[in-house]
């Protein structure tokens, strides 16, 4: 199914017929199209295409997939498996991409609106917004996503909205037979809205493989803050590619936390901020830990296209036995964004001889009032600070988990929510161990 | 309690002790004392288990078990503790969170129930206040940003919380100050005990005019070349090493 032909042929069947377009009278359609020619003028990406250099996507697509959408049932047990201990939020329970009311608990209806993106249609935000992101033009299976997605959610908060808890999102992925789906969401917090939002990303799929394209558009307006982690703990039989694209206008906040644990065989990230009005604020968290043969790619993309804004980004990366890890980071300060404050910095952690990590740093400046920089570090452990705690009796394993969760604490520490703190050292401690007894 | 037989070990394929004879027995505290690269620290590396060290000759017996059989975590559980000449500093890793881990590992070999926080709280309290550490110290990173003073007491105070069997203090007296000193030996002295054993290893005699020591051994050259009681240090102070090695240079020439 790699060569471009056959690719082709088989997303042509997918394209939703008659029967689903729910959408066909209003502006969405000739949006599926015009993406649908984007994607085949853009192609099929290989190790050729400059982006995907060190993700080899053609091998993870060359099993055989459906594009039916499934719709998936999931017992207690499962939706159980998806909780994060004490923490008190409301949820949204996706089931492949389609929002179930029945299982989630949603917020009282107020200023903040949360519903299956195809109930949203006809709404303005939706018309105004959706496949309009520069960066997502460029993005092959960002088109693909916008030419075939069945449905996703849709989040409105209205100006000076907020919750008085999180919200957590809860996507699962569960199919019967190979399937590759394409959720679809959109955010738009208008003027002064604050949220914040957790997003748990589960693939449940013990045999079958589940390809995961989803996108991701955010919009924040004027003085509009989202806190917003994503949670991406994924079973083996999960390939994730997940497109996080936002608009930032004056004076927002935007603090993006990307938790890549595994097992997901492959996961793809490409997380793309603009900066379209002055006074900023960004801040981009990113930690990553991979095991067995696990590849986690992240690419980001800060766009400084006005003056006076900040941007902080940093990611960590553990990577144990097999796993290769890929970090691009692009930053743009185009001419007219003086005073712009832009850093970045990506550190690893090599815990086996056989893992990898390919790092990038992507700066293009072309303003000359600016603060910028990047640094990338690559380590293995320090074999004194494991000797100094394990001469206080502390194991191997034990030992190896403090020096990981030490490792990870840059990250870890900026996040706002206990529970969630909590939730992630556990996890930490799970995979460290884990690969130590393998 | 320790019994140390004609210890050979070495580092990078160089010979670093040459046959290190030292009996331990419950209560007793010996100084270790010697020119710089007599072997001091090497030695109390090797005890601690530290794996660039390779023992190519005889046998170390803790408490009726091979010590050089077991992992540097087990001789820790064991009952040995090793007090760092430079203690790590690991960003973090809160010093509460590392002490609550390695009590708990301990207990854990010794298959006691983990300890209960108020019950770990307490202790701690207690400790601090025996070895005079900074409360303010407890929360933060493991020596992180400590001064050099601060990292000793804080090694100290990992000793007064894990309570071994045996102490070995690798140059805890080097780079302080004399109030830190101070502090530092007197933490030493409170947790002395007639089940307790101490290894001092020292550059200096100053240290052992506040730590009075049972014996004391000198080593040079990979060996111990001398045993007395505390007024060898006082001698070792005023007529430095250079007689010693000359005695040890003659023997061997005879």
């Amino acid at each position: 199914m790699t060569s471009d032909k056959s690719f082709f042929d088989f997303i042509s069947n997918g394209l939703p017929g008659p029967e689903l377009r729910k959408d066909a009278d209003n502006a969405i359609l000739p949006a599926r199209k015009l993406a649908f020619s984007r994607f085949r003028a853009l192609g099929l990406p290989s190790v050729k295409t400059e982006e995907w250099r060190y993700t080899n996507i053609q091998r993870f697509l060359k099993d055989s997939f459906s594009l039916a959408q499934e719709e998936g049932t999931i017992s207690a047990e499962q939706l159980k498996l998806t909780d994060i201990p004490q923490l008190d939020s409301y949820t949204a329970v996706l089931v492949n991409g389609r929002l179930q009311p029945a299982l989630s608990k949603l917020p009282a209806e107020g200023k903040v609106t949360i519903s299956k993106l195809s109930d949203a249609a006809n709404n303005t935000q939706l018309q105004l917004w959706f496949d309009k992101h520069p960066h997502l033009q460029q993005q092959p299976f960002a088109a693909l996503n916008a030419a075939l997605f069945a449905d996703g959610l849709f989040i409105e908060a209205g100006v000076n909205a907020s919750l008085d808890k999180p919200l957590h999102i809860i996507h699962i992925y569960t199919t019967t037979g190979n399937a590759f789906i394409q959720p679809r969401h959109l955010m738009v917090l208008h003027k002064s809205a604050t949220l914040e939002i957790i997003e748990s990303s589960v693939g449940l799929n013990e045999t079958a493989i589940a390809f995961v394209n989803s996108v991701t558009e955010i919009v924040l307006e004027e003085n509009a803050e989202l806190w917003h982690y994503n949670l991406q703990i994924s079973e083996k039989n999960s390939r994730h590619i997940y497109h996080t694209s936002t608009v930032q206008k004056a004076d927002s906040r935007y603090h993006h936390f990307n938790f890549t644990l595994p097992s997901a065989e492959l996961t793809r990230n490409n997380l793309s901020v603009a900066l379209t009005g002055s006074n900023t604020e960004t801040n981009l968290h990113g930690l990553y830990l991979a095991t067995d043969q696990q590849h986690v790619d992240n690419h980001t993309f800060v766009d400084h296209l006005v003056p006076n804004c900040n941007s902080n980004e940093l990611y960590k990366g553990v990577l144990l036995d097999n796993s290769n890890g890929v970090f691009t980071g692009k930053i743009h300060v185009h001419q007219d964004a003086q005073k712009t404050n832009a850093f970045q910095q990506n550190n690893n952690l090599l815990m086996s001889e056989k893992a990898s990590i390919n790092s990038q740093p992507q700066l293009e400046i072309y303003a000359d009032d600016v603060k910028c920089s990047h640094g990338f570090t690559v380590g293995r452990f320090s074999e004194e600070s494991l000797f100094y705690l394990r001469s206080r009796g502390i194991g191997e394993e034990a030992a190896k988990t403090l020096l990981v969760n030490a490792f990870a604490f840059d990250i870890t520490d900026q996040v706002h929510i206990p529970a969630l703190q909590d939730f992630l050292s556990e996890k930490i401690r799970k995979y460290v161990s884990g690969a130590i007894n393998n | 309690m320790l019994t140390i037989k004609n210890l050979h070990a070495e580092v990078d394929g160089k010979q670093i002790l040459k046959g290190i004879n030292l009996e331990i027995k419950r209560g007793e505290m010996h100084a270790i004392m010697g020119p710089n690269g007599s072997g001091k620290s090497s030695l109390s590396s090797v005890l601690a288990g530290r794996e660039n060290y390779t023992v190519t000759e005889g046998e170390v017996i803790f408490d009726g078990k091979n010590l050089l059989d077991l992992s540097p975590e087990d001789r820790a559980r064991e009952g040995i503790f090793l007090a760092f000449q430079y203690p790590v500093e690991i960003p973090g890793v809160s010093n509460l969170n590392f002490l609550k881990t390695a009590l708990n590992e301990i207990r854990a070999y010794h298959n006691l129930p983990s300890i209960e926080a108020k019950e770990f709280l307490r202790l701690t309290k207690e400790k601090q206040q025996l070895v005079e550490f900074n409360a303010n110290l407890m929360n933060r990173s493991l020596n992180e940003g400590f001064s050099g003073g601060e990292k000793k007491r804080n090694e100290v105070f990992q000793l007064a919380m894990l309570d071994p069997k045996l102490a070995i203090l690798d140059e805890t007296d080097s780079g302080l100050d004399i109030d830190a000193l101070r502090i530092v030996a007197n933490g030493v002295n409170k947790l002395r005990s007639a089940d307790k054993a101490f290894m001092v290893i020292t550059h200096y005699q100053r240290l052992l005019e506040y730590i009075v020591p049972d014996f004391v051994h000198v080593l040079y050259d990979g060996r111990i070349v001398k045993t007395g009681s505390k007024e060898l240090a006082l001698e070792l102070e005023e007529k430095g090493y250079d007689w010693l090695k000359e005695e040890v240079h003659q023997k061997e020439s005879v």
